[in-house]
């Protein structure tokens, strides 16, 4: 089938006064239904202009580099087909975040976000000659959060961050998320304040748009929720009673 | 004006094996800078699916003398087997240090680690299938990546990401650092270390059908060997059986680890043929010939070139009941334990593999060849072991020799957690005590102005046109079977590819900023080197072993080949031209030291 696609440009390096926004349009021919859109604009870069710049690199959905607004929705470019729009589809970058070239986001500020809530294993106990024991069951509790690939699908899908880029943004509680609840970690107290910052988990409004976003499956407003009652509650104990289980399937 | 960094040592890659360097170099008390073409978390560890193999005997007994004797063996004994012996015994160890820096491993009843099985994973020197293989879930190298890159951020560790390494500075015989490009502004920056560790991976894009991302076209192997660095065992690549069909995404071992079958068109379990102890577990390079083989005589499903590979419980616990076991599994477990499969799946092909069996054929996975490297993660440059100063290798793009002809499943991740480890440590014993060797005048010059000719290039070939014809030639005259006139066909071709490379390219986009054009068609010229190089190994190697099955010489040889091969280019001046003289020797011996003290390390028949 033929299909034409509606694409958000920007040259940095356009001359003074060109350089702005616009919208091109590209037309391809012998798409096939199960043809991955990343390959499309590839086909596109490849055949036909090779200055359309984008990212990505696995392209199968796990490296988590080729976020963009597909027809007004994040997606991973990899990880939705031709089939999923028909003849006609439009692509921008993803939202919230400056633009530096094309498809291709600054992700500094996502990055900054990301660091903030420490992210990273703390405890610091005298470590055990042997792995330490977690149950099956506290191993569930944070399986889900333990998917995030970085992707950004979720923090620029979210009408709070576009309102104030301070916001640490789901993506970043998610991260936190996956620690506060790991039963294994000394570090919840720290996040839990760092989460209950006025930037934190309280400007999330329950919108669900991160977890429509999101290319893992992750029960992301679940998660944030899960953040929210540990704060209220002073600690992450007994907040989950069961994990979301396995049963998740993408959303692309 | 190019900006010039000084580091004690330098990281290109952040990988899991380049992630390790970094955490290693900066815990021994050395200032580390890590360049990454790609954001850290974007790199191809996080693809690894099934699991990291460790002798921790969770679920039965289990040694790191039987893990080592299965690396050997699956790497059809062209392994160096004190290498090997280093990976398995290190292993255990490495496995606890991800689970202390808070790697979410799945768990047994105990709340131990869990483990699965592997293909090539035995007990008691291949009797039966082990439990050896660490999980989480399926997406084990994510955790490991995630992990590793969390470590990094705990421990300061200085980042470049998205600089683009494209040239090594060499000086007075030494390493001094590397030409790199910042992706965002097109500048040109010098890293000046005193050790310099390239960890970039592998080159799966050489081929048409692969499991490998876009970005793994073997730029750090392809840049050292320009400037006379020898690639070790270039020959052998291998082929991941189970790739989804025409696409090559990369379908775990661990499916068959947990009971899934390949069925071909005539509806048989096949590899009951080629494998009959171990069957579907035998390891990858017996099970991708089979595929082939299968599908050579015309059981493909429905003729076609695919078979099937079936995890639904239905076929699975016939087997298991046939085979006396008492295990069964149920379409939970299968959603339990291999959630990113199923949605792979379901996603790309529309097939739910709880109820459908997947298409599958074999996918350019993984380069068992490389930098040639001592266990400490030391460039070694000829066949008496002489060290290049300053240079480290480690992961993918090293070549230790632990893996030998063919890699047995889950040993990628071992590899680069042991010798990422190892190769940080090094740099920082050696950092420590060198001083910087001064850098050379204009050490970017030559790079800079091959940049420039192709942003400046006005011919009549689009990159990707080149690019195509390379990997289909590769795949069907350089893939699982090979031959000498097909190996030499594909030699000629990927010349006159490289030729056109040279005079008549032409790409659209003439800036700087985020110039993917660009650097696409420059990571075309590194595929198109290790291609030429890759073939030339392959002509000259005449045996069958491991990964590389020579139809004209289909046995494996000991008298004359349990050799490495190297490849160095003699003309190193020539880097501008992109016309080099590659010079191969095999007097590198393998090395035997288990089999000198233990006989079961002989060579000997390898069947499964």
């Amino acid at each position: 089938m033929d299909m034409k696609f509606r694409i958000r440009r920007f040259n940095p390096e356009a001359e003074e006064g060109k350089r702005k926004p616009y919208w091109q349009e590209f037309t391809l021919t012998g798409v096939e239904e199960t043809d991955r859109i990343l390959e499309l604009l590839h086909r596109i870069k490849w055949e036909q202009d090779g200055t359309l710049t984008l990212r990505r690199a696995c392209a199968h959905g796990i490296c988590g580099s080729d976020a963009m607004r597909i027809n007004g929705v994040n997606r991973l470019a990899c990880k939705v087909l031709a089939k999923d729009f028909g003849e006609k589809v439009q692509i921008e970058p993803i939202l919230g975040l400056p633009v530096l070239k094309d498809l291709v986001v600054d992700m500094e500020p996502f990055f900054a976000h990301y660091r903030s809530v420490l992210p990273y294993f703390i405890n610091n106990s005298p470590e055990p000659g042997r792995e330490r024991l977690q149950t099956q069951h506290d191993r569930e509790l944070y399986d889900d959060t333990t998917k995030c690939i970085l992707c950004a699908c979720c923090t620029t899908s979210c009408p709070s961050y576009w309102a104030n880029g301070e916001y640490v943004g789901p993506a970043a509680i998610v991260q936190a998320h996956r620690f506060i609840f790991d039963s294994r970690d000394e570090g919840a107290q720290e996040r839990l304040d760092i989460m209950g910052d006025p930037n934190g988990v309280w400007r999330c409004r329950t919108i669900f748009n991160c977890t429509t976003a999101c290319p893992r499956g992750i029960q992301v407003t679940r998660a944030i929720g899960e953040v929210k009652l540990a704060i209220m509650r002073g600690s992450p104990e007994g907040v989950i009673q069961e994990g979301v289980g396995e049963i998740a399937v993408g959303n692309g | 004006m190019t900006k010039i960094h000084q580091f004690d040592a330098i990281v290109v890659g952040a990988g899991g094996a380049g992630l390790m360097a970094a955490l290693y170099a900066t815990k021994g008390g050395v200032k580390v800078a890590v360049i990454s073409k790609l954001y850290p978390t974007r790199s191809h560890t996080g693809t690894a699916q099934g699991g990291i193999g460790a002798a921790l005997g969770n679920l039965e007994e289990d040694k790191p003398l039987w893990h080592a004797f299965d690396t050997v063996k699956g790497g059809d004994y062209l392994a160096d087997q004190n290498a090997a012996m280093v990976l398995a015994t290190e292993a255990i160890d490495a496995v606890i240090e991800l689970e202390h820096m808070g790697l979410p491993f799945d768990r047994t009843d105990e709340g131990k680690i869990s483990q699965r099985r592997f293909g090539g994973h035995t007990s008691n020197f291949g009797e039966k299938p082990v439990r050896r293989a660490c999980h989480a879930a399926d997406r084990t190298g994510h955790m490991i990546l995630q992990t590793l890159y969390q470590q990094c951020i705990k421990h300061d560790v200085t980042f470049f990401d998205e600089f683009q390494v494209i040239d090594v500075i060499m000086n007075q015989g030494t390493c001094v650092g590397v030409v790199a490009i910042q992706l965002g502004t097109g500048e040109i920056h010098i890293f000046h270390g005193k050790a310099t560790l390239f960890a970039t991976g592998g080159w799966g894009r050489v081929w048409s059908v692969t499991s490998n991302a876009h970005s793994l076209t073997g730029d750090g192997a392809a840049l050292t060997y320009r400037r006379g660095v020898p690639m070790q065992d270039m020959e052998f690549y291998q082929f991941h059986p189970t790739g989804i069909y025409k696409m090559g995404i990369l379908i775990t071992e661990g499916v068959r680890g947990e009971g899934g079958v390949l069925i071909n068109g005539r509806g048989e379990r096949f590899m009951e043929k080629y494998a009959p102890r171990i069957k579907d577990l035998a390891s990858r390079d017996v099970v991708s010939r089979a595929i082939y083989l299968e599908l050579r005589e015309g059981n493909g499903i429905k003729g076609k070139d695919y078979v099937y590979l079936d995890v639904t419980p239905t076929t699975v616990n016939k087997y298991l009941a046939e085979a006396g076991e008492t295990r069964r599994i149920t379409a939970e477990d299968v959603e339990k334990k291999l959630p990113d499969i199923l949605d792979f799946c379901r996603v790309y092909l529309g097939v739910d593999p709880v109820k459908q069996p997947m298409p599958i054929q074999p996918t350019a996975h993984y380069a068992m060849g490389g930098i040639p490297t001592n266990v400490h993660g030391e460039v070694v440059v000829d066949a008496n072991w002489t060290v290049l100063p300053g240079m480290y290798a480690a992961g993918e793009v090293a070549c230790v020799s632990c893996h030998g002809a063919n890699r047995l499943g889950t040993n990628s991740l071992v590899d680069l957690v042991v010798f990422g480890r190892r190769g940080g440590k090094a740099m920082a014993e050696y950092a420590k005590q060198a001083d910087f060797v001064p850098l050379p005048a204009n050490a970017e010059k030559e790079v800079e102005s091959e940049m420039t000719r192709i942003r400046t290039s006005s011919g009549k070939t689009r990159p990707y046109e080149l690019r195509q014809m390379m990997q289909k030639t590769m795949m069907e005259k350089v893939g699982v079977f090979r031959e000498e006139a097909g190996i030499a066909e594909a030699l000629e071709t990927v010349r006159e590819l490289k030729a056109r490379f040279q005079t008549d390219l032409s790409i659209d986009d003439r800036g700087y900023k985020f110039n993917t054009d660009l650097l696409e068609a420059w990571e075309l010229g590194c595929l198109l080197d290790l291609a030429e190089i890759t073939a030339i190994s392959a002509l000259n190697r005449k045996e069958s072993r491991g990964a590389h099955s020579r139809e004209d010489f289909q046995e494996r040889d000991d008298t004359n080949w349990l050799v490495h091969s190297l490849i160095k280019n003699h003309a190193p001046s020539a880097f501008a031209t992109g016309v080099f003289e590659p010079d191969l020797n095999t007097d590198k011996k393998v090395d035997m030291s288990l089999a000198s003290e233990d006989e079961r390390f002989i060579p000997k028949a390898r069947t499964y």
